[in-house]
């Protein structure tokens, strides 16, 4: 059964797309079989992280307007064989995204996948629209600060009013992924707490990615961070989101986090 | 004498006056054209309450039996016929309002339009209230004009609750409420814990710079004394 995943945020820069590739990556990495699309249709950038910029032939908009097939369009992975890439183009805007090609695009990888996973724009304008309006779930990607809580809040919003499920009357499964955490930072009082992010938001937590040079010379060299550094710290925790997905239960740690926050933390995602 | 003599001879006088009154024309299919009545109805409860209406049924040619049934429906809808025109006299029986003759159209004038929304509340029900179940998020708007919002979850920054009664959250209200917005002055504002970025009854507002510290993150209640807002704790 094939489930379309949303990775959105509402602000830009807080990493849609690096979590898009990690958890796309950590998806493929357990054996199924997963596509990777991005939204951000002008300023794509998801093809750079998986290192596939330079085989990119046809695109989303391409196949949306019919000009290219979906098989043309796929990029396989060179490190992972059942994961692909269906990249945006540049060259165009969003406005060149149809509802009806769109629907149309997902309905047609939802036969030949197990996850699709949507990289959606910032913003929430007819980009990021159309990125969640299939989803059946989301991942909403935070960082521990105010404005990036209240942009998510919004998106939260529109999951559940703007999705073809809410129009459905059911309801989009929503996650909450915190990227860019910093727990000395976090300890001083200088960022967002778990807890004040999770008690804003009233939305389960999927994981907590630690801040980390690793993401950034990932992203340089053109390679999910899972696939990178597998023992980096936020590897590990991308991993751990991955399997959380896919419905396992994995203790919520953070690297050098406190014993006693990871408690209280353990407490808020059984009720 | 004179004077009694006066009296028996007096007649009942008459006169000629022609009034303004709602023309009702029912198309055909009936059926659908009492819908339309109902969907007016629905809109504004009190529409027709009190007003004269006078039916013409000059574009159709219904029997005896119809007519009666259309009396029926339109006094079902407490619509009273004050007159038929358009219709030959031996379709109406004694029973039926009379036939009328020599109108001409007219425009309403707006004083009467405008009595309209005064009838409304009486005939509205009493105020009800509006319960949302789930989270109000950043920039979600819940206008209630009718009465009361109860929120079971918290507003977030951005988001907005507009009630025409007072507005109970069991949760943090951290965006904005306004209730009393119909001039309600005696609405009022609830919540577990307040970090509301505005509050306002009844038009007068207080920011978040205006609300005392020491009531932030607390369970408080806000409402209107005179013209000023009090907001106090609620433990």
């Amino acid at each position: 059964m094939a489930k379309v995943l949303v990775v959105t945020s509402g602000k830009g820069g807080v990493g849609k797309t690096t979590s898009t590739a990690a958890l796309g990556a950590a998806l493929a990495q357990s054996g199924a079989s997963v596509v990777v699309i991005d939204f951000d249709v002008g300023l794509r950038n998801l093809d750079l992280v998986m290192g596939a910029e330079r085989r990119v032939v046809f695109d989303l908009i391409n196949v949306v307007h019919g000009v290219a097939k979906l098989q043309q369009a796929l990029i396989r992975d060179k490190r992972l064989e059942n994961l692909w890439l269906l990249p945006a183009s540049q060259t165009r805007d969003k406005d060149a995204l149809t509802d009806e090609g769109v629907g149309r695009i997902i309905a047609e990888l939802r036969t030949k996948f197990d996850w699709i996973l949507c990289d959606s724009p910032a913003g929430i304008e007819r980009g990021a629209m159309l990125a969640m309006r299939y989803a059946d779930e989301a991942v909403i990607v935070t960082n521990p600060e105010v404005s990036s809580v209240r942009d998510s809040d919004r998106i939260i919003g529109m999951l559940d009013s703007k999705t073809v499920k809410a129009e459905r009357g059911e309801r989009v499964a929503k996650h909450v992924l915190i990227t860019r955490y910093d727990p000395a930072r976090a300890a001083r009082g200088e960022m967002l707490s778990i807890d004040d992010i999770l008690e804003i938001l009233a939305t389960p937590l999927l994981g907590i990615i630690p801040e980390s040079q690793d993401v950034l010379r990932a992203s340089n060299v053109g390679c999910p961070v899972t696939l990178n550094n597998v023992t980096s710290a936020p590897a590990r925790a991308y991993v751990d989101a991955a399997r959380r997905l896919m419905g396992e239960t994995v203790d919520m740690t953070v690297p050098a986090e406190r014993r006693g926050l990871m408690n209280r933390l353990l407490g808020r995602r059984a009720a | 004498m004179g004077a009694t003599a006066e009296a028996t001879r007096q007649l009942v006088r008459m006169r000629g006056r022609s009034y303004v009154a709602f023309v009702f024309a029912p198309e055909i299919p009936i059926v659908g054209w009492l819908e339309e009545i109902d969907a007016t109805l629905a809109r504004s409860p009190g529409f027709f309450v009190g007003k004269p209406v006078v039916l013409d049924l000059a574009a159709l040619d219904l029997s005896r039996a119809a007519i009666t049934h259309l009396l029926n429906n339109l006094e079902e809808r407490s619509i009273r016929v004050l007159g038929i025109e358009g219709v030959e006299p031996e379709k109406l029986t004694s029973s039926m309002p009379p036939l009328l003759t020599g109108g001409r159209s007219c425009v309403i004038t707006r004083t009467e339009t405008r009595t309209e929304p005064a009838e409304k509340p009486e005939s509205k029900p009493k105020p009800n209230s509006l319960l949302l179940d789930s989270p109000v998020r950043s920039g979600q708007s819940i206008v209630f004009t009718d009465g009361d919002v109860t929120v079971l979850g918290s507003v977030g920054s951005g988001a907005e609750i507009v009630a025409g009664g007072s507005i109970h959250i069991y949760g943090t209200l951290r965006g904005r409420a306004m209730a009393g917005v119909n001039g309600n002055a005696s609405a009022r504002i609830y919540c577990q814990k307040i970090e509301a970025e505005l509050l306002a009854i009844d038009g007068y507002y207080q920011t978040a710079e205006e609300i005392d510290v020491s009531l932030r993150n607390r369970p408080a209640q806000a409402w209107l004394q005179g013209d000023t807002m009090k907001i106090t704790p609620l433990n």
